[in-house]
C-alpha cells in the first residue's frame, strides 16, 4: 500500500509525467475554445442545445460548455500543480544546500574535463598562487573555495547559481497565479446592468439592481461595498461610414453610505475605479420614450431602453402600459382590451430606401419609430418569464392580445391616434449604457505572479551554472604549475570562450612563462565541445 | 471627406510599394526551385526528381556549392545555383525593405500603429518573419536551403492577407484605442514572428536527423547537404528561448489591457486559450529539452507542435471561433 503510493508519487513528480500533464492540459483546452461556453455567452451553448439536441446533452453532461470550470479540466491542472510542488520542494531544498555549500573540490584529472588548460607557471609558492588565483575568480563573481592538499592546493569555483534561482521563481509564482485565479473565483463578483441616462435611472449596488450577477463562493450579497450611480450622459463620435471612434459615458456616483456625490467620466479601456468595485463600459443604444394618453385622458411616460440588432443600431423593444384604460372614477368595468403595448423597431437614421428596415448610420441623423400597436392582456399575470424587450407571442397567437391599427412610422415629437381614441406620441430617446460592475480581489497577486514568473523565466533561461578548478603544484624550480579545467552544468556553446579568457587572464595576472609545452586547447577545434557561436 | 481622399492616396502609394514587395518575393520563389530540386537530384539514385519546369540535365552532375558549411568542389552549375540563391536572398532583402515601407506607410496613412486589425497584423507579423530570417540566414548561411518555403510561406500569407484580410485603413476601434495595442500586439507580433521562423532550424534539424539515422524519402533527402544536426538543433532551441519570454510577456500584457477593455484578465476567450494552449506546449519543449532522458528529436517535434498552435492561432481561431479578440475586420 505505502509501497504503490510511494510509486505513484514517484510517477507524478516525474518529468514525463509533468510534460504529460502540460500536453493533457493543451489538449484538454481546445474543446473550450471550440464550443460555446456558458460563461462567456449562454445565448450561443442554447442555440447550440437546440441545432444539436442529440449531441448536446451529452456535451453537456461532460462539462463541454463549462469546460474550464469541468472537474476533468479542474483535475489536469491540480495535478499538474501537484506535480510541481512535489518536484519543486526537493528541489528548493537541495538549491538551498547548493547556496550554503562549499564548490566541491577539483577532480584527480583535469585535463579529461570538457575544457582544460596546463602548464602555466607562475613565481611564488602554490599556497600564494593559488590564493592569488582563486582572488581573481571572486574579482569574476565566482564562488571559490581554495583547499591544500598533500601534492598542492587545488581551487575549486561555481558560479550562475542564479539560473536555478530564477527556474525556481518562475516555478512558485505559478502557484501564487494559481493562488491569484482562485482568490478571484471565492471572493470576487460582478453584476450587469443597463443605466439609461438621467437622474431618474441610477441604481445602487445591491443584487437585486443588476440585471443578473455572479457572486463568488465565498461573497455574499451584504459584502458589496455600498455605493450608487447615475448616467449622466454618453457621447459617441462615429465616422461617416458608421465606425464608431470614441465612447464616453459621464456619470455621478457616491461611495459608501453618505459619501459625496462626484463626477466621472469613463469609456471602454478607462474603467472607473471604485473602492472595491470597477465599473466598466460595454455596449451602448437608446431608450425610447414614448407618452400613452389613454381612453379617459390619463397620460403615462415610459423609457424603454431598446436591444440593439446591428452595428449600426437598429433596435428594437417594448413601450409597454399594462395600467393604462382604467377608468379613473371606477365607474367603467374594466375592459379586457385595456392593456396597450407597443412593439417598436427605432432607426436612428431611416436609410434613403424607405423599404429597408435596417438604420443607415449609427447616429441619430434622421431618427424614426416603428411601431405596431397591440391590446388586450399583455400576459404579465400568466407567471412566465417576461421579455421587455418583446411581447409574449402566445398572448397573441391565443387571442388575448391583438394587433390594432396598421403599423406606423413616427419622428420625434410625432403622435399617433389609435382606433379607440387613445394616443401615443414618440418624444425622442435617451442613451443607455450597458455597465458591469466588476470585482477580483486576485488581481494584484496574480499580476506579481506574472510579474515575478517573467523575471523567474529570463533568469532561467540566461543564466548558466559552470564549475572550474585549478591545481596548483609545486615544480622542481621552487615555483608553481597551474592547471585548469572547465566543466558547464548545462550545453552551453559560450563557455569555451569564457573559459579561454579566464585562461588568459589567470596567464596575464599570474603565470610568468608558458611553457613550449603548453596545451591551452582551442576550444573551437576540439570534438564534444564545437558549439554554434552567434 | 478629405481624410478619405487622404486615406485612398496613401492606399495608393501603399499599394504601390506593396505590389514592389510582392514582385520581389514572386522572384525569389523563381529563383530558388532551381537549386532546391538541383539538390535533390545530387547523387542520383531513387531521390532523382525530375521536373520538366525546372529540371536542368546538366544539373545532376553539380553539386550545390552554396549552401553554407557544405564543401563545394563547385561546377559553373553549382556557381550558378549560388548566384541564383544570393540573387534571391538579395530579393528577400529587398522585398523586407518594401513590407518595412508599407508597414509604415500605412501607419503613417492611419496615424497609429500599423497593426489595428488582422490585416496588418499579419503584415507586422510576417515582417518580423523576414527580418528574423535574415538574421538566421546571416548567422548560419546554410539555411538558405529553406528559403524557398519562407519565401513560398510570406507569398502565401501575403497574398491570403490581401486577397481576404484586406481592409480599408481606419482609425481604431475604441476598444483598440489603447496604449496597451502598441505594447501588446507588437510584442505579440515580434514573438509570433521568432517563434514561427524557429520552425525552420527545427524543420531542418529533423530533416538532417532522419537523414543521419538511414531515412532516404522525401523530405530527408533535404537534410543531406545540411549542416550537423546538433548546431541545427541548438539553433532552433536558441531562437525558441529567445521568442518564449516575449510570447510570455505578450500574454501578460493582453491580460493587463483584458482586466481593462473587458473587466476581466483572462476569459477563455479563443485567442487567449490558444495563446495558452501555445504557451504550455512551447513550455513542454523547454522542460523536454532541459531532460536528458527525452530524445532531441521528440523534443523537436514538440517545438513543432507548439509551431503548429501557432499558426492555429493565427489563422484559424480568427475565422472559425467566436470571440472578443474580433479585430480581423474581414468583409
Amino acid at each position: 500500500m505505502i509501497a504503490s503510493a510511494r510509486a505513484f508519487w514517484r510517477w507524478l513528480t516525474s518529468m514525463r509525467t509533468a510534460l504529460l500533464l502540460l500536453f493533457l492540459l493543451a489538449v484538454a483546452a481546445i474543446p473550450g475554445s471550440l464550443l460555446p461556453q456558458r460563461n462567456l455567452n449562454p445565448e450561443r451553448v442554447n442555440q447550440y442545445l437546440r441545432d444539436h439536441p442529440d449531441l448536446g446533452p451529452w456535451l453537456d453532461r461532460l462539462w463541454g460548455f463549462s469546460v474550464y470550470s469541468s472537474p476533468w479540466f479542474s483535475a489536469i491542472y491540480l495535478l499538474l500543480f501537484t506535480s510541481l510542488v512535489g518536484c519543486l520542494l526537493p528541489r528548493l531544498a537541495q538549491h538551498v544546500r547548493a547556496l550554503r555549500a562549499v564548490p566541491p573540490d577539483a577532480p584527480k584529472r583535469l585535463d579529461r574535463l570538457p575544457q582544460h588548460a596546463s602548464g602555466l607557471a607562475a613565481d611564488g609558492a602554490p599556497a600564494a598562487v593559488a590564493e592569488a588565483v582563486a582572488a581573481t575568480l571572486r574579482k569574476r563573481r565566482w564562488r571559490v573555495a581554495v583547499r591544500e592538499h598533500a601534492d598542492g592546493v587545488t581551487v575549486a569555483a561555481e558560479k550562475g547559481y542564479l539560473k536555478e534561482t530564477g527556474n525556481l521563481l518562475f516555478h512558485f509564482s505559478l502557484l501564487a497565479l494559481l493562488v491569484g485565479v482562485a482568490a478571484g473565483s471565492w471572493y470576487g463578483w460582478e453584476g450587469n446592468r443597463i443605466v439609461v441616462a438621467g437622474p431618474d435611472h441610477g441604481f445602487c449596488s445591491s443584487i437585486p439592481q443588476f440585471d443578473e450577477s455572479a457572486l463568488g463562493a465565498r461573497v455574499g450579497a451584504e459584502d458589496l461595498p455600498p455605493f450608487c450611480l447615475q448616467l449622466d450622459g454618453f457621447d459617441v463620435e462615429y465616422l461617416d461610414s458608421g465606425q464608431p471612434v470614441s465612447f464616453a459615458a459621464h456619470a455621478t456616483y457616491t461611495e459608501g453610505l453618505s459619501g459625496a456625490p462626484r463626477q466621472a467620466t469613463f469609456s471602454v479601456n478607462d474603467p472607473l475605479r471604485l473602492d472595491g468595485a470597477n465599473v466598466y463600459l460595454f455596449g451602448h443604444g437608446y431608450a425610447v420614450i414614448v407618452r400613452y394618453t389613454d381612453r379617459y385622458g390619463v397620460s403615462q411616460t415610459t423609457v424603454a431602453p431598446f436591444l440593439v440588432d446591428d452595428d449600426f443600431l437598429t433596435s428594437h423593444g417594448l413601450a409597454a402600459f399594462p395600467d393604462a384604460n382604467i377608468d379613473p372614477t371606477g365607474k367603467a368595468p374594466r375592459s379586457d382590451r385595456a392593456q396597450t403595448a407597443f412593439s417598436c423597431v427605432y432607426l436612428p437614421t431611416v436609410p434613403s430606401d424607405v423599404t429597408l428596415a435596417r438604420s443607415a448610420h449609427p447616429a441619430e441623423k434622421n431618427p424614426a419609430l416603428m411601431c405596431s400597436a397591440y391590446q388586450g392582456d399583455i400576459g404579465l399575470d400568466t407567471g412566465r418569464a417576461q421579455s421587455v424587450y418583446e411581447l409574449d407571442r402566445r398572448q397573441i397567437d391565443s387571442g388575448q392580445l391583438s394587433q390594432v391599427g396598421p403599423e406606423t412610422k413616427l419622428a420625434p415629437g410625432e403622435s399617433w391616434t389609435l382606433p379607440d381614441g387613445s394616443t401615443m406620441t414618440f418624444l425622442g430617446t435617451r442613451k443607455w449604457a450597458a455597465l458591469s460592475v466588476r470585482y477580483d480581489p486576485g488581481q494584484q497577486t496574480v499580476l506579481a505572479g506574472s510579474v515575478v514568473m517573467l523575471a523567474g523565466l529570463l533568469i532561467s533561461l540566461t543564466g548558466r551554472r559552470r564549475r572550474a578548478w585549478a591545481r596548483v603544484v609545486p615544480d622542481e624550480d621552487g615555483r608553481s604549475l597551474i592547471s585548469l579545467g572547465g566543466l558547464p552544468r548545462t550545453e552551453q556553446p559560450s563557455f569555451a570562450v569564457e573559459f579561454s579568457q579566464l585562461v588568459s587572464v589567470i596567464e596575464e595576472n599570474h603565470g610568468r612563462t608558458v611553457r613550449p609545452a603548453a596545451d591551452v586547447d582551442d576550444p573551437g577545434v576540439r570534438p564534444g565541445n564545437a558549439g554554434v557561436r552567434g | 471627406m478629405w481624410t478619405i481622399l487622404g486615406y485612398a492616396l496613401a492606399m495608393l502609394g501603399y499599394a504601390a510599394e506593396y505590389a514592389f514587395s510582392s514582385n520581389g518575393v514572386v522572384a525569389r520563389v523563381a529563383a530558388a526551385p532551381r537549386r532546391e530540386l538541383v539538390t535533390a537530384s545530387v547523387g542520383g539514385g531513387p531521390e532523382r526528381v525530375h521536373d520538366p519546369l525546372w529540371d536542368d540535365p546538366d544539373g545532376l552532375s553539380s553539386p550545390v556549392a552554396d549552401v553554407g558549411t557544405a564543401p563545394s568542389p563547385a561546377g559553373g552549375k553549382g556557381q550558378r545555383a549560388a548566384i541564383f540563391g544570393k540573387i534571391g536572398v538579395a530579393l528577400t532583402a529587398v522585398a523586407a525593405l518594401a513590407h518595412g515601407g508599407a508597414l509604415v506607410t500605412r501607419g503613417l496613412a492611419a496615424e497609429r500603429v500599423p497593426w489595428g486589425n488582422m490585416y496588418e497584423f499579419v503584415l507586422a507579423a510576417c515582417f518580423v518573419g523576414i527580418v528574423s530570417w535574415l538574421v538566421m540566414l546571416a548567422l548560419r548561411p546554410a539555411v538558405r536551403l529553406l528559403g524557398l518555403f519562407v519565401a513560398l510561406a510570406q507569398v502565401l500569407l501575403l497574398g491570403f492577407a490581401l486577397l481576404v484580410l484586406h481592409t480599408q485603413v481606419a482609425p481604431l476601434a475604441p476598444a483598440l484605442n489603447s496604449y496597451w495595442l502598441k505594447i501588446h500586439v507588437s510584442a505579440a507580433a515580434l514573438s509570433s514572428g521568432i517563434l514561427l521562423m524557429a520552425f525552420i532550424p527545427s524543420a531542418l534539424f529533423l530533416a538532417r536527423d532522419g537523414w543521419d539515422r538511414g531515412k532516404r524519402s522525401f523530405p530527408y533527402t533535404l537534410g543531406r547537404r545540411l549542416p550537423a544536426a546538433d548546431s541545427l538543433e541548438r539553433l532552433a532551441f536558441r531562437v525558441t528561448v529567445f521568442g518564449f519570454p516575449i510570447w510570455t510577456f505578450a500574454i501578460i500584457c493582453g491580460a493587463i489591457w483584458a482586466e481593462a477593455a473587458w473587466g476581466r484578465y483572462w476569459g477563455w476567450d479563443p485567442k487567449e486559450t490558444w495563446s495558452f494552449i501555445s504557451w504550455v506546449i512551447y513550455a513542454g519543449y523547454l522542460h523536454a529539452r532541459a531532460t536528458p532522458s527525452v530524445r532531441r528529436t521528440t523534443a523537436t517535434w514538440i517545438g513543432v507542435l507548439a509551431w503548429a498552435t501557432m499558426v492555429i492561432n493565427l489563422y484559424v481561431i480568427n475565422f472559425v471561433a467566436v470571440g472578443m479578440h474580433s479585430y480581423a475586420g474581414v468583409e
